[in-house]
C-alpha cells in the first residue's frame, strides 16, 4: 500500500522542466538497511535543469536516496529511472552522466589533486586538458601537486567539486556541497555546481533556507517518509521548522 | 584496458608513495629464512624441504599484500569513484590481479637472493630459469586468488580473517603444484628442467581460477 504522504505531495510536485523526459523519475522507492527503513514510498519526477533540495535531519534519508541516484546503491522496491534508464538493470548506462558530491571527497590521501584528476580523468575517458580547466576553475592550480592529505578541508572540498564536474555530468547530486567552503571558495565554485551551471541537481542542506532559495522542487524527508513535495513556496515555515525539530 | 592500464599506474604510484606494502613483505621474507634458517640450525636446505620452506614463505608474504590490495578502495572511497564511472568491472579485476603479480615478483627479487644466502639450495643457479617460471606461474595464481579473496573480505567486518580463512584452501593446489615443482630443482643432481606436469597444472588452475573470478567479480563489488 503506498502511503498517503507520497500520494499527495507527488500531485503538489511542479511538471519536468521542458516539458521533456524527466531526468529522474521515481515510483514508490523504498530502501532498508535490516530492520531500518531508510526510504519509503518516495515518489517524484525532476526535469532536465531543475534543482530539487532535499531537507529533513540527519538519518532522514537523503544520503540514502543521493547513493541511490548515483546508481552506489540498489533500491529494494519501487521503481528508479534516469535519463530515462531503469535502475540498477541500466545503470551502466547512465553513469558517466553523473556527478557525486558527497561526503567522502572519493580522493586518494597520499596523490596529488593534479594525480587524482588525472586517475579519474583517465576513468570518464576525458581529455587531459580537462584536468587543468576544472583546477583553475576551484583556485588550485597552484597546489595541484601538493598531496590531498596535506590540504585543508576547503581545499580538499574544492578539489571534490573539480572531480565531479570533470566529466561534465549532466545530472549533479550534491550532499552539503558547501561544507567547509568559505564564502569566497564557495563564490568559485557557484559557476561548478550553482544554479547557474544549469545541470540538473539534487541537492541536501543542513542549511534548509539555502536549499529552499536554490530550488525548483523540495522533497522534505522525515524518517524516510515524503513530510512535503511541491515548490520552495508551498513550504510553510513552521513545517519546515517541524522536520529538523 | 585503458582502465585497467589508470588503475594499475594509480596502485603503483600509491605503493611508491606509501610504501605500506612491498617493505613488509619483504621483510617477512627475510625474516622467515632468518628463522628457518637457525630454528632448524641448517647451513642449507635441499629438495622438498627447501621447495616447502620458501613455498610457505611466499605465501605469508603474499598474505600481506592480499589484506591490503583493496584498503585504499575502502577507505578512501575508490570503490565508489570506480563504480560511478562508465567502465567495465573487470577492469579493476585485472588492475588489481597486475599490481599483486607485480608485488609478488618484486617480493621474489629479494626472497630468492636471501633464501640462496641463508638456506643455500643446491643448484639453484643452474635450475634458475625453471625455478623462474615455476614462480611465475604461482605468482599468477597469488595474483587471481588473491584479487578474488581481497575482494570478497573489503566489505566484511572480518577482512583480516577472510583472507586466511577462503584465500589458503583455495590456493592449496597452486601451492602444492609449486613445491612439488619447485622440491627436485634444489637437488644436488638437479636436471634443471621442470617437471612439465606440475606447469600444466599450474597453468590450468591459473587460467581455471581467473575465468572464475572475473565472471564473479562484478557481483564481489557492487552493492
Amino acid at each position: 500500500m503506498r502511503d498517503a504522504a507520497s500520494t499527495i505531495t507527488t500531485e503538489s510536485a511542479p511538471p519536468p522542466g521542458g516539458g521533456g523526459q524527466p531526468v529522474v523519475a521515481l515510483e514508490g522507492l523504498s530502501r532498508h538497511f535490516g530492520e531500518r527503513s531508510a526510504l519509503r514510498g518516495i515518489t517524484l519526477e525532476l526535469g532536465a535543469g531543475q534543482t530539487l533540495a532535499v531537507l529533513g535531519r540527519n538519518g532522514a534519508g537523503k544520503s540514502t536516496l543521493l547513493r541511490i541516484l548515483a546508481t552506489l546503491l540498489r533500491p529494494h522496491s519501487g521503481s528508479v529511472r534516469l535519463f530515462g534508464e531503469p535502475l540498477p538493470r541500466q545503470a551502466w548506462a547512465v553513469r558517466g552522466r553523473i556527478g557525486l558530491l558527497g561526503h567522502e571527497p572519493l580522493l586518494y590521501r597520499d596523490l596529488s589533486g593534479r594525480e587524482n584528476l588525472t586517475y579519474h580523468a583517465r576513468l570518464h575517458r576525458v581529455p587531459a586538458a580537462r584536468v587543468e580547466e576544472v583546477l583553475a576553475s576551484v583556485g588550485m592550480r597552484q597546489r595541484g601537486d601538493d598531496p590531498v592529505r596535506s590540504l585543508s578541508r576547503g581545499m580538499v572540498q574544492r578539489l571534490t567539486v573539480a572531480r565531479a564536474v570533470l566529466h561534465r555530468p549532466e545530472l549533479l547530486l550534491l550532499d552539503e556541497p558547501r561544507s567547509n567552503l568559505d564564502p569566497a571558495a564557495g563564490d568559485l565554485v557557484e559557476p561548478l555546481i550553482g544554479r547557474g551551471a544549469g545541470i540538473t541537481r539534487v541537492l541536501t542542506s543542513h542549511d534548509p533556507q539555502a536549499a529552499l532559495a536554490e530550488a525548483d522542487v523540495v522533497l522534505a524527508l522525515s524518517g524516510g517518509r515524503a513530510a512535503y513535495l511541491g515548490p520552495p513556496a508551498g513550504l510553510a515555515p513552521e513545517r519546515l521548522r517541524g522536520l529538523y525539530a | 584496458m585503458r582502465t585497467a592500464t589508470a588503475i594499475l599506474r594509480k596502485d603503483l604510484l600509491l605503493e611508491l608513495r606509501t610504501l605500506e606494502t612491498l617493505p613488509s613483505m619483504a621483510l617477512l621474507s627475510v625474516s622467515t629464512f632468518v628463522i628457518f634458517h637457525f630454528g632448524l640450525n641448517r647451513d642449507s636446505l635441499s629438495g622438498q624441504l627447501a621447495a616447502g620452506v620458501f613455498t610457505v614463505t611466499l605465501l605469508f608474504a603474499a598474505m600481506l599484500a592480499i589484506n591490503r590490495l583493496f584498503v585504499a578502495e575502502r577507505e578512501q572511497g575508490g570503490f565508489d569513484a570506480f563504480l560511478l564511472a562508465p567502465v567495465d568491472r573487470t577492469a579493476m579485476f585485472a588492475a588489481k590481479a597486475a599490481a599483486l603479480f607485480i608485488f609478488m615478483v618484486a617480493l621474489e627479487l629479494v626472497a630468492v637472493p636471501a633464501f640462496a644466502l641463508l638456506l643455500a639450495p643446491p643448484r639453484l643457479g643452474h635450475s634458475l630459469p625453471a625455478f623462474t617460471l615455476l614462480l611465475l606461474l604461482a605468482d599468477g595464481a597469488f595474483a587471481v586468488i588473491g584479487t578474488f579473496v581481497s575482494a570478497l573480505a573489503v566489505h566484511t567486518r572480518a577482512r583480516d580473517l577472510i583472507g586466511p580463512i577462503i584465500g589458503l584452501p583455495l590456493m592449496l593446489p597452486a601451492l602444492i603444484a609449486t613445491a612439488r615443482g619447485i622440491g627436485p630443482l634444489l637437488t644436488p643432481n638437479a636436471s634443471g628442467s621442470p617437471q612439465a606436469k606440475w606447469l600444466l597444472v599450474l597453468a590450468l588452475y591459473d587460467l581455471f581460477n581467473a575465468l572464475l573470478a572475473v565472471g564473479l567479480f562484478d557481483y564481489l563489488i557492487e552493492e
